[in-house]
């Protein structure tokens, strides 16, 4: 049986970002793209049920920077047995949630997965989560912020992080959509030289797919926040600056 | 269409949470520029009660064993069917653990288009506008709404609640449940506490937070003996619990703690939203990041740009020297 875990690439934001003329999107061209970090996670998470199940991992994407091979091929070094990639006019494009899973959709259908897992949220996406939204489209049912699963007759048992430690363990039947938080364990690592390997030895199934005709959320324009509240900048040596906050906790009284 | 603003109320263990205050204030002051109607949608088992204590105009009611705990999939199908049947002029839920299992759901399910991480909401010149939190807190996106029905989902603690004492509602309405709750592929529920912890964060005087700058695990140990030298206890942000490096007993953010100590020092911490959320009302907050454009130096009091293990081993060497 199958399991699909959608991936993604996002801007890296712990790069600089910077906003391009229009207004309306980040300046492309000065982004590096990072593979979302929540689906990471989804990947170790769906790693792990196929492990424990003898199911096959599929890893599809959306090639909308044209370095989701990249992605892709890590997936697969990770024990992922097959990587589509969606290919069309959309490279460089900032794709909604919704135009995202309406082209994924068809896909996930004719794969007919038991399950399909991605990351909780990305950084970009405005008009609300993948997993949810997946879940709509789909008919299945679903849950978000999932810290752990495990297949059990029929079912798939999934426990949802709320807030301050509390979960919520929830029994949801098959075939059903997950957007995972956290994975069981952290992501594992795999070496660049595994990767290699399977550059020469597998291959990515490429789909071109047609272009949905609403693809950008409606930005009226991007700034950065106000710099109100900024914090006052201590400058100088690292001495000087542990100084600085010494006599700072000393004034007030929590040294 | 009509005018009135929708919120649903999102409830655990018998009590409205927080941020559904902040929605319904959210929904007043908005209300006010139009003079629409607040409505609060409230969904659960034996929750009449909780009815009475909901600052809006009308409270509509369903009561239904499948919707005893908030689940993804039984309080979306009910919120879905209501707003359907009746579509507002914008639709409130909170970017919380269990709002984002449904806001995404319903309106994808209702095709109306969806503004989520919603940190402000106003209308200017007769045009609402919504302002989203994207890229971990670096980039603000201002969004217009059109006519159709629109949900909106905002973060928790960027809207103030309603100054005004909570007053009874005008009005509650019960409704029956949707014939939709017949058909849930949704099972068992079970809700449970953390585990008792070694540490409670939240009482913590003093905290030593570390983020993923610290770089791996065993970086922990200086961060560790800061915190034991300023008589802190440690915590960190989420990348660092999920890597398995400390427990969750000592994550701060949404989906771990709030903490609000007199002194919060962060170390390599970028500070995103999530995690601002949990220690911003912290009393002096101290943050080292090399990124200067790190938004936690927008909540910061003080800020240093510098490698964190520097001014780290400054201050230890002077605090146990």
């Amino acid at each position: 049986m199958t399991i699909v875990v959608v991936m993604e690439q996002v801007p890296d934001v712990v790069e600089e970002l910077a906003i391009a003329p229009s207004g309306t999107d980040l300046d492309r061209d000065a982004v590096s793209y990072v593979v979302n970090e929540y689906d990471d996670h989804a990947l170790e998470e769906a790693l792990l049920l196929a492990e424990a199940t003898g199911d096959e991992v599929v890893a599809v994407g959306i090639d909308t920077t044209g370095e989701l091979d990249q992605a892709l091929y890590t997936a697969l070094a990770k024990g992922a047995r097959r990587a589509i990639k969606l290919t069309g006019d959309f490279e460089g494009t900032w794709l909604s949630t919704r135009a995202a899973a309406r082209l994924l959709v068809p896909v996930i259908q004719e794969l007919e997965p038991r399950l399909v897992l991605t990351g909780v949220q990305a950084p970009d996406d405005l008009d609300g989560q993948l997993a949810p939204t997946l879940a709509a489209l789909l008919g299945w049912p679903h849950a978000s912020v999932v810290i752990g699963s495990q297949l059990v007759d029929g079912a798939v048992q999934v426990r949802k992080e709320l807030w301050g430690g509390m979960t919520m363990t929830l029994e949801l039947e098959l075939p059903a959509v997950l957007g995972v938080q956290a994975a069981r364990q952290a992501p594992r690592y795999v070496p660049i030289s595994r990767v290699r390997q399977v550059m020469r030895e597998a291959s990515i199934e490429t789909r071109d797919v047609e272009t949905p005709g609403d693809l950008a959320p409606a930005i009226m324009r991007l700034r950065f926040p106000e710099e109100a509240g900024q914090a006052e900048i201590l400058t100088g040596s690292a001495s000087e600056i542990a100084d600085r906050i010494i006599e700072l906790l000393r004034a007030r009284g929590l040294l | 269409m009509a005018q009135r603003i929708a919120v649903l109320v999102e409830h655990l263990e018998g009590q409205p949470t927080d941020v559904t205050f902040e929605l319904l204030g959210l929904a007043r002051r908005i209300a006010n520029t139009n003079g629409a109607p607040v409505e609060a949608l409230l969904f659960g088992q034996g929750v009449r009660h909780l009815a009475e204590t909901i600052p809006a105009d009308r409270v509509v009611l369903v009561e239904d064993p499948r919707l005893r705990y908030l689940t993804p999939e039984a309080t979306a199908v009910t919120l879905a069917a209501l707003l359907r049947a009746d579509p507002p002029r914008l639709a409130l839920i909170p970017n919380t653990s269990l709002g984002m299992d449904v806001a995404a759901w319903v309106a994808a399910a209702l095709d109306w288009p969806l503004i989520a991480y919603c940190e402000g909401l106003e209308a200017r010149d007769g045009q609402l506008v919504a302002t989203a939190q994207l890229f971990g807190g670096k980039i603000l996106a201002d969004v217009r709404i059109d006519d159709r029905p629109t949900v909106i989902s905002a973060l928790a603690g960027a809207f103030a609640a309603d100054a005004m004492q909570p007053e009874p509602p005008g009005t509650i309405e019960r409704r029956d449940p949707p014939s939709e709750l017949a058909a849930l592929h949704t099972r068992s529920v079970v809700l449970e506490r953390p585990e008792a912890a070694d540490v409670d964060i939240t009482r913590a005087e003093k905290i030593v937070a570390v983020g993923r700058g610290i770089e791996s695990k065993d970086n922990l140990e200086l961060a560790e003996q800061l915190a034991q030298a300023l008589g802190a206890v440690l915590a960190a942000s989420r990348p660092l619990v999920d890597a398995g490096w400390l427990p969750r007993s000592r994550q701060v953010g949404k989906s771990g703690l709030k903490v609000k100590p007199k002194l919060y020092f962060a170390l390599g911490i970028s500070g995103a939203p999530e995690h601002l959320e949990g220690m911003k009302d912290a009393e002096l907050i101290i943050a080292v990041n090399k990124d200067p454009k790190a938004p936690i130096f927008s909540v910061a009091d003080y800020g240093v740009v510098a490698d964190l293990f520097e001014v780290a081993e400054a201050l230890l060497e002077r605090l146990e020297g």
